[in-house]
C-alpha cells in the first residue's frame, strides 16, 4: 500500500484504527501466550526437576539439575543425528520432486492449476496414519514395488519396509504438499513478462531459470524447507510404522520417554535442546527474510 | 528445436501428473481396501472383495464412538480457532502497528514447532498445574496449532483483496462497520471458510499433540494407533474414504457456487 493511499485510510479515524488491531489480536496472542509461551517455560523447567523419589509416580521436585541435559544428550545423541539426517533427505528430495511441479502450476497449468492445487491438499483429507499404513501394502515383499527393484537387483536388504529407506520415503511423502505449496506461492508471484524478457535478451532457457526464475522464488524455497524439514525431524510416526528398531528418531525417544516411561525431566531436556535448535534456524531464516514473509 | 521445446514441455507435464499419482496412491489403497475381507487380522493384502464393512460401519461400537468424539472435538475447534485466527488476520494485513512483527513471529512459531514439542509441553504444562488430561485438554491443545493455520489461510485471501473497494465504501460514507459487514467481510468469507475446513481436517487427523493430552480418551486417529498392531479393521477404512470423498464434494460444490455466482454477476 502506497504512503498516498493509507493516509486516505487513517486521517480521518487515526483514533479509532489505531486501538483496532491491538483489540483483534487480544484472544490469539492472549491463547498463544497461555498455551504456548507458557508451557514451553513450564517444558524447561520441568527439563531441570529432580525425581522425588525411586518412582515416577512418586512425583519431581523443582531444583536446577542440569546434569539432565547432559545424560540425556549422551544417552540419545544418536537418535538426535539419526532425526536430522532422515529428515533432511526427506527436505532435499520433497525440494527436487516439488519444484517442478509447483513450476508447472505457476507458469503452464492454466486451467488445471486449481484442480491441481485440490489434488495437492487432498490426502490431509484422509487419515495421516492410515496413509503412512497403506504405505506398509505399497512396500511389502510380495508387492509391486519390491518386486520390480529386487529383479533389479537394487535393493540390498531385499526389502524396504522395515528399513531407512522406508522411514525415509514416508518421510517424504507426508510431508510434500508442505513444500509444493510455499514454492508455489512464491513462484506464482513471478511475472512471466520478466521470463520474456530475460528470453528476448537472448538469455538461454537454463540462465533463464538461474538468474531470473531461481531467485525470485528463494522465499518460497526457505519457507518450504522449514515447513518440511522440522515436523519431519520431530516426527515418530514414520519411524514406528515403517522402521525398524534401529531406526528410532528423536520423536521416538521423547514420545517414550514421556508417556510409556514418564521420566519428564529427561524427555523434557530432550525436547527443549531440540526446540532450541529449531529455534536458531528459524533465527536465521528471519535474518535472511525478515518477519514480513513469516505468515 | 521443435522437438526439443515439445520435450522439455511435455517432460515437465509428465513428472506433474506422476507426483499428483504419487501423492494419491495410498488413498486408492485406502478406499481399495476398504471393499476387503481381510483374511486375518491384518487388511493389508486383498484377500476378497466384500461390501460388508461398508453395510456395517458400527459393527465394533468403539470405532463409531472414537469417530463421533473426533467431529464433536472438530466442530468445537474449527469454531474457537477459525474466530481467534480471523482477528488476528484482519489485523496482520488491515493494520500498521507496533508489534506487527511480534504478532506474526508469535504466530509463526507454533507453525514451526515439532508436534511432539507442542503435546509434551502442553502435557508439561497440565501436569505441573494438575489439570486432569481428557477432551477439554485435547481441545485448548488443538486450537493451539489450528490457530496459525486458520492465519496463514485467511492472510492469503485478505492480502489479494483490493483496498480501493474499502475506500470507495467509505468515500460513499459508509460507517467502517458497514464497511466491514458489505464489503470486506464478503471478500474475506471463501477464504475464512476454507481456513474452518482446514482446521477441520488438522483437528481430525492430528494424532501427535492429541495422544500426550488426551488422558483416557479415544478420538478416531488413537484407536487407529491402537489398532494398527492388532491390525485395522476395514471399517476404519470405510470412514476414511467416506471423510476424504466428502471433502473432495464439498471442494468442488464450492467452487462451482463460486463459479457461478462470478457468472451471474458479469
Amino acid at each position: 500500500m502506497s504512503i498516498a493511499q493509507e493516509s486516505i485510510i487513517t486521517k480521518p479515524t487515526r483514533r479509532r484504527i489505531k486501538r483496532t488491531p491491538y483489540l483483534l489480536i487480544l484472544p490469539g496472542i492472549g491463547w498463544l501466550f497461555l498455551f504456548f509461551i507458557f508451557p514451553l517455560s513450564t517444558l524447561f523447567a520441568t527439563s531441570l526437576q529432580k525425581p522425588a523419589g525411586i518412582s515416577p509416580d512418586d512425583g519431581f521436585l523443582p531444583a536446577f539439575k542440569v546434569s539432565n541435559y547432559s545424560s540425556a544428550l549422551v544417552e540419545y545423541y544418536p537418535q538426535f543425528f539419526r532425526g536430522f539426517l532422515y529428515s533432511g533427505i526427506a527436505t532435499v528430495i520433497c525440494l527436487l520432486l516439488a519444484y517442478p511441479i509447483a513450476y508447472y502450476m505457476a507458469f503452464r497449468a492454466r486451467k488445471y492449476r486449481n484442480l491441481m492445487l485440490v489434488l495437492i491438499v487432498a490426502p490431509f483429507f484422509a487419515s495421516f496414519l492410515l496413509r503412512t499404513n497403506a504405505w506398509k501394502t505399497i512396500l511389502s515383499g510380495d508387492g509391486i514395488v519390491v518386486g520390480f527393484l529386487n529383479s533389479f537387483n537394487l535393493l540390498p536388504q531385499d526389502r524396504i519396509l522395515n528399513t531407512s529407506l522406508a522411514v525415509v520415503a514416508g518421510l517424504t511423502y507426508n510431508f510434500l504438499p508442505f513444500m509444493i505449496l510455499p514454492l508455489y506461492t512464491s513462484l506464482e508471484k513471478i511475472d512471466p513478462r520478466l521470463i520474456e524478457a530475460a528470453g528476448d535478451l537472448y538469455s538461454p532457457p537454463s540462465q533463464r531459470f538461474w538468474k531470473v526464475v531461481w531467485p525470485l522464488s528463494i522465499p518460497g524455497v526457505i519457507s518450504g524447507t522449514l515447513l518440511t524439514f522440522i515436523p519431519a525431524s520431530g516426527d515418530y510416526i514414520n519411524a514406528e510404522l515403517l522402521g525398524s528398531i534401529k531406526d528410532k528418531m528423536i520423536g521416538n525417544v521423547i514420545q517414550s520417554q514421556f508417556i510409556d516411561l514418564r521420566d519428564y525431566p529427561t524427555a523434557s531436556a530432550l525436547s527443549f535442546t531440540f526446540m532450541a535448535i529449531i529455534l536458531v534456524m528459524i533465527y536465521l531464516y528471519i535474518r535472511r527474510a525478515g518477519t514480513d514473509d513469516l505468515v | 528445436m521443435f522437438i526439443i521445446k515439445l520435450i522439455r514441455e511435455k517432460t515437465l507435464q509428465v513428472f506433474s501428473v506422476l507426483i499428483i499419482v504419487y501423492l494419491m496412491l495410498p488413498l486408492a489403497v485406502i478406499i481399495l481396501l476398504s471393499f476387503n475381507k481381510p483374511k486375518g487380522r491384518q487388511n493389508t493384502s486383498w484377500n476378497e472383495f466384500s461390501l460388508d464393512a461398508w453395510t456395517n460401519i458400527c459393527r465394533d461400537q468403539t470405532i463409531c464412538r472414537a469417530f463421533s468424539t473426533s467431529i464433536q472435538i472438530g466442530l468445537l475447534v474449527t469454531i474457537i480457532s477459525t474466530i481467534i485466527g480471523t482477528m488476528i488476520s484482519f489485523a496482520l494485513i488491515r493494520h500498521r502497528y507496533r508489534g506487527r512483527g511480534t504478532t506474526s513471529l508469535l504466530v509463526f512459531l507454533p507453525l514451526a514447532t515439532p508436534e511432539v514439542i507442542l503435546g509434551a509441553s502442553l502435557l508439561a504444562l497440565f501436569l505441573n498445574i494438575f489439570i486432569p488430561l481428557g477432551f477439554w485438554t485435547i481441545l485448548l491443545a488443538q486450537i493451539t496449532f489450528t490457530i496459525s493455520f486458520v492465519v496463514v489461510v485467511v492472510n492469503a485471501r485478505l492480502a489479494g483483496m483490493d483496498p480501493k473497494l474499502e475506500q470507495a465504501a467509505m468515500d460513499l460514507y459508509a460507517t467502517p462497520l458497514q464497511t466491514f459487514r458489505y464489503i470486506t467481510f464478503p471478500i474475506a468469507l471463501p477464504g475464512i471458510l476454507a481456513a474452518a475446513l482446514l482446521s477441520f481436517s488438522l483437528s481430525f487427523d492430528d494424532f501427535i499433540v492429541t495422544t500426550f493430552n488426551s488422558g483416557r480418551i479415544v478420538t478416531f486417529p488413537i484407536y487407529i494407533w491402537g489398532a494398527a498392531l492388532r491390525g485395522i479393521p476395514p471399517q476404519v477404512n470405510v470412514i476414511a474414504s467416506l471423510m476424504f470423498l466428502g471433502s473432495l464434494l464439498l471442494i468442488l460444490v464450492a467452487s462451482l457456487i463460486s463459479k457461478n455466482r462470478r457468472a451471474t454477476k458479469v
